[in-house]
């Protein structure tokens, strides 16, 4: 199969700019057209809950890369464009100002939109955090807060939380887990997670679905609960996930189902395919679908896809990873911890604050591996995941553990 | 090739030591990237490219005449 004479690459974040640095790398030269809705440079989500949102960082220092590495790139880059519409057949993608852009390769990479749910909008005062903007409006009104509400205890709601709590607001992190992260952690880290959130102040109502705001004269003065409570706030942050922004792609032909579902190659349709949050693939090690909305997965499902844009016919099977940092302390975790898998101390001890822990399966298979404050130890441990999440076929051997 | 990292970007991921293991290492206590090399032979620069590529945190930067 010869190799593209142009690529098309809708939505310029992580997994858009990674596909194209890599058609790059391998020596494409071909023309590369970027498609962003976003007008400004591209830039990194991870640190906008984290440095950016507590004031470390000002907002270019998010930026994914310089000017310069950009220019280099010898990518078109359309930015401040949404896409509106695309004809799969014909590779064609039409933009809000009419413009029609085809290519013989198309990359879908636009990624999640924060999900807001009807009973928590509409008020002054409610907050998503999904984009640089949203972490400015947040940033600013968080210096101002009094009492503040976190909707949602999945990874970002948690780390919203964490950060609010150490620029000195009063925080409460309500959601429907017995313990924030509890999908993500499984139990008894999830508990080890909240004692930490404890012991630096942050008030946790685990068990409570958010189901309304109270508000006067337009701004918001609390969030109500399924169970009929009021917890007072001046300042909500709605953090209950993510949808797949495959709005524009109604019509196109392609298969949409909580995401761009591809087969193992990443692929939704013939030349066109799908990378990031916004990919759902057939993951072979796990003989199932799979979505992973996290940053490494944004990079290297990009990688996998150039590579077969380019003719390689390689299935994407990851061992799913992702880190986040909360309260100073760095946790990493490699795999899916199933919920009912039991979790063994590998390394450290919880009492030190440092430690790694495997999870196994009832059958005592490994299945994820956790680092709590030891990222590197961690990272060592993934190579007991292989098995697992790497096609039989192509489980080539580990690489000698440093 | 000149390559230079910031600690203060890098979240320790790895992904930089997996690829470029001759390059890149973390710190034990935490997992923040050491940089081996920072000028390393024309036989490391395809998997110095690559780390750069997929950093996570955008935290390798190469200086590719230098
Ligand atoms: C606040 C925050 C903190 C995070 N922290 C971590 C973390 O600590 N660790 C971790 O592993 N992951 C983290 N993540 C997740 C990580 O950032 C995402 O997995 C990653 O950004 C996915 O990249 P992507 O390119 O697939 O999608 P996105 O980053 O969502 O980019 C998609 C781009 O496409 C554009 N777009 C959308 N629709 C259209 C359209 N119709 N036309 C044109 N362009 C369009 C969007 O404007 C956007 O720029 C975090 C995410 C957020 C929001
Ligand atoms: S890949 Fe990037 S974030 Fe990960 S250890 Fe290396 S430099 Fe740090």
């Amino acid at each position: 199969m010869s190799a593209p004479s142009d690529v098309l690459v809708v939505g310029a974040s992580a997994a858009g700019l990674a596909v194209t640095e890599s058609l790059r790398r391998k020596g494409y030269g071909g023309r590369i057209t970027l498609l962003g809705e976003e007008a400004g440079a591209p830039y990194d989500r991870p640190p906008l809950s984290k440095q950016v949102l507590a004031g470390t960082w000002e907002a270019e220092r998010a930026q994914l890369r310089t000017r310069d590495v950009l220019d280099a790139l010898d990518a078109e880059l359309v930015l401040g464009q949404r896409a509106v519409a695309l004809d799969a057949a014909a590779r064609t993608v039409r933009t809000e100002s009419g413009t029609e852009l085809r290519a013989e390769a198309v990359v879908l990479a636009t990624g999640l939109h924060a999900r807001r749910l009807p009973g928590l909008s509409g008020a002054a005062g409610v907050h998503v955090l999904r984009t640089l903007d949203d972490a400015g409006r947040l940033r600013e009104e968080l210096l101002k807060a009094e009492r503040v509400v976190v909707v949602g205890d999945g990874v970002l709601g948690a780390e919203i939380a964490a950060t609010a709590r150490l620029m000195g607001v009063d925080v409460t992190l309500a959601g429907p887990q017995k313990a924030p992260m509890q999908a993500q952690l499984g139990d008894d880290i999830a508990q080890l997670l909240a004692g930490l959130h404890g012991e630096h102040g942050v008030r946790l109502r685990p068990g409570s679905l958010v189901d309304g705001l109270e508000t006067a004269d337009g701004r918001v003065t609390g969030v109500r609960t399924a169970g009929g409570e009021v917890l007072p706030a001046d300042l909500v942050v709605a953090a209950v996930g993510g949808v797949p922004a495959t709005d524009w792609l109604t019509g196109s032909g392609l298969v949409l189902r909580d995401g761009v579902v591809c087969d193992s190659r990443c692929r939704a349709a013939e030349d066109i395919y799908a990378a990031g949050d916004v990919a759902r693939f057939h993951h072979e090690g796990l003989g199932r679908s799979l979505r992973l909305e996290n940053r490494t997965n944004a990079t290297e499902q990009a990688v996998l896809v150039a590579a077969n844009i380019l003719g390689e016919d390689r299935p994407y099977s990851p061992v799913p990873y992702f880190w986040t940092d909360q309260l100073g302390v760095k946790l990493q975790v490699y795999g899916l911890p199933a919920p009912g898998a039991t979790v063994h101390i590998a390394e450290g001890a919880v009492g030190q604050g440092r430690f790694v822990a495997r999870y196994l399966d009832g059958e005592g298979r490994p299945v994820a591996v956790l680092g709590w404050n030891m990222p590197k130890q961690a990272r060592l441990h993934r190579q007991h995941l292989l098995d697992r999440y790497a096609p039989a076929s192509r489980s080539a051997p580990a690489a000698a553990p440093r | 090739m000149r390559i230079t990292v910031d600690e203060e970007k890098c979240c320790g991921a790895g992904q930089c030591v997996v690829i470029a293991p001759e390059v890149f290492d973390q710190r034990d206590e935490d997992g923040i990237v050491v940089l081996l090399d920072a000028a390393p032979a024309a036989d490391q620069y395809e998997g110095a490219r690559e780390s750069a590529g997929v950093c996570p945190a955008a935290a390798i930067h190469l200086h590719e005449d230098a």
